[in-house]
């Protein structure tokens, strides 16, 4: 079949290394995501006054603005102030951004569902806010927002094919070139769909996987 | 100001794309409810085919990329039936509604499963067939306790909105860029546009929360204030 062939052959090899740079482009952001929006869930929370105004206006900004737009922001306009970021690099900052942004939001919610009497308990015990902060609420916050954080990294996948449009070539780009020069828009992008349907159902199930690893008994 | 006289000279050019967002956000909430209502009946009421059936349909638009469906549909599945000459805006609000009508059937499925199975029950033991139970009954109470959930769709598709630059609608974010590379000043002008991104968001939230209190029936909150 040609159809088959030109899927096996071509399609296919092209998409593998753009899946490669989208991995790449998740990787980066994930772990730097998880932590800054537990930095600012925290100075949300425990912050003083300027510091809980400032995490407020980090996720109203983030969250409020396309993320299409920060791209731009990062890319076509920070040189214009003298700072020339790779596509890679700006695609990674604006997923970051965002990401935090949201993913703040969540642990923020598990911070607050945690009761302040362990709070008081442990400050009772001789501990510092930090290490109160560090050793007592946060490892039993951020097991709480797992799944808003699996959530957020789902959507992560998906919109890091938003980098094509600051010219990375990742999954949706190198599908956007293929397409263009086969003239093949339904099968490719079909075929790339399917590919992302793959990585966000391999992530719901690892997400189950690892819940029910970091689950406390009781 | 320099930066002032440009933008009142850019003013209507930017305020249509304002507009045309809007409309894209209009469109998107309406179809995306049209498709998310029914699809949600049918996930909780239909049979096991229709239930598959919108399974499917969930499954596929809420694990793709939006700009991926906007390219498989505005270079692909559009022109394959032949509707190539669809423009860029309704492709775009098209593909924003189904989209977003995926979105919308996880929250009114939600809302449905949240009435207590007995007042189906009692419904048809008052001879009420299933239809009339869902449209009297269930129905009424559903929508004001989805009513919080789908408020927060507006946020998220005002910022999608923004993905149909990609396939050339001239809204927003379009119409700064082009902005940006006329006038040769990229940071001032994309500032701005998130400043009018944020205002759009501000609003739109305050609107759908006085929606909220107007429709909400006393005693019978949903939980959210």
């Amino acid at each position: 079949m040609d159809q088959t062939a030109f899927i096996i052959n071509t399609l296919l090899p092209a998409l593998w290394g753009g899946l490669v740079v989208t991995l790449g482009l998740i990787a980066f952001t994930a772990p730097f995501g998880v932590l800054i929006g537990a930095g600012v869930a925290v100075g949300r929370v425990y912050g003083s006054r300027p510091v809980q105004y400032l995490a407020r206006a980090y996720v109203t900004f983030f969250k409020g603005t396309p993320l299409l737009l920060l791209l731009f922001i990062l890319y076509f306009g920070l040189p214009s102030i003298g700072i020339s970021l790779s596509p890679f690099v700006a695609s990674v900052l604006g997923f970051i951004f965002c990401n935090s942004a949201y993913d703040s939001e969540y642990i923020r919610g598990s911070i607050r569902s945690i009761k302040e009497g362990q709070f008081t308990a442990g400050l009772a015990l001789g501990m510092a806010r930090t290490q109160v902060i560090r050793y007592v609420i946060l490892p039993q916050a951020l097991r709480r927002s797992i799944p808003g954080l699996v959530n957020e990294f789902v959507y992560l996948i998906k919109y890091s094919s938003l980098a094509y449009m600051v010219t990375v070539v990742e999954l949706t780009g190198a599908g956007k070139m293929i397409a263009t020069r086969y003239f093949t828009y339904n099968e490719t992008f079909l075929v790339v769909g399917l590919v992302y349907l793959f990585l966000v159902t391999i992530t719901t199930i690892g997400a189950h996987l690892l819940e029910r690893r970091v689950a406390i008994p009781g | 100001m320099d930066l002032a006289a440009l933008l009142i000279d850019w003013l209507p050019f930017l305020a249509t794309g304002v507009l045309l967002t809007l409309g894209l956000v209009i469109a998107a909430l309406g179809v995306g409810f049209i498709i998310g209502l029914p699809a949600a009946i049918g996930q909780v009421y239909g049979s096991r085919q229709v239930r598959a059936v919108i399974n499917i349909y969930v499954w596929f638009f809420r694990g793709l990329p939006l700009l991926v469906l906007l390219f498989l549909f505005y270079f692909g599945i559009f022109p394959l039936l032949g509707l190539g000459g669809v423009s860029p805006f309704l492709v775009g609000a098209f593909v924003l509604g189904l989209h977003g009508g995926a979105y919308q059937a996880e929250i009114f499925r939600g809302a449905l499963l949240s009435i207590g199975e007995g007042q189906m029950t009692a419904a048809r033991s008052l001879g009420m067939s299933r239809t009339q139970a869902i449209r009297h009954v269930i129905l009424p109470q559903a929508l004001l306790i989805a009513l919080p959930g789908w408020s927060n769709e507006y946020p998220t598709v005002l910022t999608d909105t923004s993905v149909c630059y990609a396939i050339g609608v001239t809204e927003l974010l379009t119409r700064a860029s082009v902005i940006v590379s006329t006038e040769y000043i990229a940071m001032p002008i994309y500032l701005v546009c998130a400043g009018i991104y944020l205002v759009l968001n501000y609003v739109g939230i305050k609107g759908l929360h006085m929606l909220e209190k107007r429709v909400s029936v006393p005693g019978f909150e949903s939980g959210s204030d």
